[in-house]
């Protein structure tokens, strides 16, 4: 008999467990089933930088978090309102997000006195009352998992327990009636090789949906409408996913090969990963024996004529500053992605931060300027690593492309590009001359200087890290020459052109609040709160760190008070308050999170 | 392509060469330039990538493509080159600091992956543009302006080196030794992959007379030849063999008494840039953006 259904706007789920125990693809699949009933979405996976931590301890949890509604949403949200823990250990690491009255599914199985104990509990919470604030549904997953597989041919007890995601993965497929069609084939596809394991997990998978059906421990069933997003064809995508397809867009627009250079570090191998598949796009690929190496080589193709890129994180870009330092001397193209995680040092390789701002604007020696943008959501760093080529093949310059931890693991529905209408990138490469060629003579509007690469006859030509006479390029140690050079490097990134500031404004909103990259989510749905709440405020959200847009002064003089949010200690404030000598002030926490709504909406309230 | 006819001055740039007077760097430029029209090749489609030391201006002086970068780097930089544009004859010049101590995880993994590019090593054993402290390369005990009472480094052997990292042509030369550089140099150019060539190169400044063993007597020169007895090692040269040329490798002239000029190694091995190019090939070329974009589960709204 089915089951009354209850209606809903949104939902959280938090999916949390060992970081053995399949989360990230528990979630991953939760999140594409969601995907194909239309409701909106965002996803914030939440893992240990260790692969395997011990079993059943506090530091091995891994979590998966998505939201889901049935109108446009900004963030994976807050708190989730539904928990499910696959041992003490979860419980424990993620009880204090679960608001009170929240739902909470629990692997009773999991509960034994050595895992309680592992996770720190002096007593079990299932018997000791500590969970009577919330609606708890304890289901023995393990042993109804492995119960039900004991039939299936060849598989072993213990690849039986290791299909208890699967059952919560259908337990929770039904609770929020969910086709099952498209995991069905998922799982059948992915253990194509091994049909008792296909087989296992689509049993557990069936199992735990028909639980759901028949368990008096479940009374009801729940359904978010689908979301009225602007009208297409979606797909859900993931930031490096963007990311990568938006190189690989860049190079099609410009008509360059694409030449990475990388070397694997988290959060930023995704990007490797996938542009290596990529290979009939004419993608080429280096994993580098160092980051050194991988922006060498990117800077040598670029030499070459291609589109050099290289990919990183934090510990990787302090290493790559000194050839990006050439590559500004060279001024020949380069894309540098930071995909930032937490620091400094090795920091918190999985978790999200802001904080190399400065360090990408002026972590080289010298005068050495180079343009940054970063990217706000999951879906546009396909537009920013386009943005990023196209100005350093234009002003033929490094740039930075800024992503984070959050973006780049984080998915969220994407309309789908048409490919015919992404504006093509015009690059010209300097034709044969008579060698009376002259490299550093720039173009009179963007002050680029020629591209003149190997193979064109009569363009011989040294470049190097040495100071170069303007326009001839030979070495120079001209006093006036070294100072008119410098300037003519900096009014080329200033000059830059960038689209002028939009600002989502309100009428007769005195405070603006200003933030930049991946906070563009949760700073957009605080100030929607604050709105909602009858208050007014303004939202502007940078894409170009440098150069600035031309219009951001006036933008930030224009209101009476300036709040800027980032995940760092105040970056973007200092720069601000230095250039447009406006009291801004901020709101900074580095925690290794994103930041939450609530605590956005509150720090707007503050200065309201 | 159409008969080129360059000469010597063809490849000198306009730039005034700026090493110290009797420098053997002046030997090995003005053999680079003179064997370099041999090549047949175009000077648009030559390119010279260096790091930084004295031997890191050559690039400047040849009238090819050039480029003068950063310490150490020059391997890589050459690799992501040579990779992206096969067509190209990719140099590097380097020396003994340069490729063996700041750039010398680069260097190894240039040579493993056999990267088509020709790495000529200057070794002076000495680092001289930073006024003469002691290398890699340098002698133990040697006492220098940052070793004042000896170093107590153990120096590396380059050409060991470069076998162990899995070179495919390995050898060495002598900067004022023409004839034989040349020979050198054009088994170099005609290797298809890696090629390090170690030249003995005398620094007049600040490790003068660390060659004149075989500088000063020309008599003391000693070469490999394929498939005969070196010297009175007892030693038959084998090119294709490893451990014959590891044994070459260690022969020193405090030691030895004879020290071998030459070609130690050449092996045919596909390169780096080919290897990669068959991908290329294998994968169906023509991707579609659009399919791509389109792909995995998609949804339709409105």
């Amino acid at each position: 008999m089915a089951k009354p259904v209850e209606q809903l706007e949104s939902v959280v789920i938090r999916f949390a467990g060992d970081s053995g125990d399949g989360m990230q693809l528990t979630g991953g699949r939760f999140t594409s089933e969601t995907a194909l009933s239309g409701n909106d979405l965002a996803t914030f996976p939440d893992f240990p930088a260790e692969i395997r931590a011990p079993a059943g301890s506090l530091p091995g949890v891994s979590g998966f978090q998505l939201h889901f509604a049935d109108h446009d949403i900004l963030t994976p949200g807050d708190r989730p309102d539904v928990l499910v823990a696959m041992n003490p250990a979860a419980l424990k690491t993620n009880l204090r997000d679960l608001a009170k009255g929240g739902s909470l599914i629990l692997d009773t199985d999991a509960f034994s006195d050595r895992n309680l104990k592992k996770a720190g509990y002096e007593s079990n919470p299932l018997e000791d009352g500590s969970l009577a604030d919330y609606q708890l549904h304890a289901v023995p997953l393990t042993s109804l998992t492995v119960g039900a597989l004991k039939d299936v041919d060849g598989v072993t007890p213990r690849e039986a327990e290791r299909a208890k995601n699967m059952f919560a993965l259908g337990l929770m497929s039904w609770l929020y009636g969910r086709e099952t069609e498209s995991t069905t084939s998922f799982i059948e596809k992915k253990f194509a090789k091994r049909p008792e394991i296909a087989a296992a997990n689509l049993k557990a998978f069936n199992t735990g949906y028909h639980f759901g059906e028949t368990s008096e421990a479940f009374v009801v069933q729940y359904e978010v409408k689908p979301a009225t997003l602007p009208p297409g064809r979606y797909r859900q995508i993931t930031g490096n996913t963007a990311l990568s397809w938006g190189l690989v867009a860049a190079s099609k627009l410009s008509g360059l090969d694409l030449f990475l250079g990388a070397y694997p570090i988290t959060p930023a191998s995704s990007i490797l990963e996938e542009l290596a598949k990529h290979k009939a796009f004419g993608v080429r690929t280096f994993q580098a024996e160092d980051e050194i190496a991988a922006v060498g080589a990117a800077l040598g193709a670029s030499f070459g004529g291609a589109l050099g890129i290289t990919t990183s994180a934090g510990p990787g870009i302090v290493l790559k500053s000194e050839t990006v330092g050439l590559a500004v001397t060279l001024e020949l193209p380069l894309v540098i992605v930071d995909v930032q995680r937490a620091g400094p040092s090795t920091g918190m390789p999985t978790k999200p931060e802001q904080a190399d701002l400065l360090l990408v604007l002026h972590g080289r020696n010298g005068e050495s300027p180079v343009p940054v943008l970063a990217a706000s959501t999951p879906g546009d760093c396909f537009y920013a690593a386009i943005e990023a080529a196209r100005v350093a093949l234009t002003y033929r310059t490094p740039v930075y492309l800024l992503s984070d931890a959050y973006l780049a693991n984080g998915t969220e529905p994407w309309l789908i590009p048409r490919i015919a209408d992404l504006e093509p990138i015009q690059v010209e490469f300097a034709r044969d001359g008579d060698g009376a060629f002259l490299p550093y003579r720039r173009d009179p509007e963007t002050l680029a200087r020629p591209w003149a690469i190997p193979g064109t006859h009569g363009l011989e030509h040294r470049i190097g890290g040495l100071e170069k006479a303007n326009e001839t390029g030979n070495v120079s140690y001209d006093p006036e020459n070294h100072d008119l050079m410098t300037q003519l490097r900096a009014q080329k990134v200033a000059g830059i052109s960038v689209p002028a500031q939009l600002v989502d404004h309100q009428e007769g909103a005195d405070v603006l609040v200003l933030s930049w990259g991946g906070t563009y989510g949760p700073v957009q749905a605080g100030v929607r709160r604050v709105r909602k709440a009858g208050r007014k405020v303004a939202h502007a959200h940078l894409r170009w760190l440098s150069p600035f847009p031309a219009n951001l002064g006036d933008v930030l003089r224009s209101y009476d008070r300036v709040l800027v949010p980032e995940l760092n200690s105040g970056q973007l404030l200092q720069l601000v308050r230095a250039r447009y000598l406006v009291d801004a002030v901020g709101y900074n926490r580095v925690t290794g999170k994103p930041f939450r709504a609530g605590e956005i909406a509150d720090a707007v309230e503050a200065v309201l | 392509m159409s008969e080129l006819k360059l000469s010597m001055k063809d490849f000198k740039s306009d730039q005034e060469v700026r090493w110290c007077p009797g420098c053997g760097d002046y030997a090995i430029l003005a053999a680079v330039q003179s064997f370099m029209p041999e090549l047949g090749i175009a000077r648009e489609n030559i390119v010279f990538i260096s790091g930084i030391g004295c031997a890191a201006r050559f690039p400047y002086y040849m009238q090819t493509y050039g480029m003068h970068s950063i310490h150490g780097r020059a391997p890589a930089i050459a690799t992501g080159l040579a990779v992206s544009r096969p067509d190209l004859s990719v140099w590097v010049v380097t020396g003994d600091g340069d490729a063996l101590s700041i750039g010398g995880n680069h260097l190894i993994h240039a040579l493993r992956r056999n990267v088509n590019v020709k790495i000529l090593l200057f070794n002076n054993r000495i680092y001289g543009l930073t006024k003469g402290q002691y290398s890699p390369t340098s002698g133990q005990g040697k006492v220098t302006g940052s070793t004042p009472v000896g170093s107590v480094d153990y120096p590396f052997n380059p050409l060991a080196l470069a076998l162990g990292a899995g070179a495919t042509f390995v050898a060495r030369a002598l900067d004022v030794d023409k004839p034989g550089l040349t020979d050198v140099l054009r088994r170099a150019a005609a290797h298809r992959g890696a090629a390090l060539v170690e030249v003995f190169q005398n620094c007049n400044i600040y490790n003068d007379g660390e060659f004149d063993y075989i500088r000063e007597q020309k008599d003391a020169r000693t070469y490999l030849e394929q498939g005969q007895p070196f010297a009175a090692t007892g030693i038959v040269h084998d090119e294709a063999d490893f451990a014959t040329a590891f044994a070459l490798a260690q022969l020193t002239w405090e030691k030895d008494g004879v020290l071998p000029l030459g070609v130690f190694r050449d092996v045919d091995r596909a390169s780096y840039d080919q290897l990669v190019q068959t991908q290329l090939d294998d994968a169906a070329a023509g991707g579609d953006l659009q399919a791509l974009v389109s792909s995995g589960d998609t949804w339709s709204i409105g």
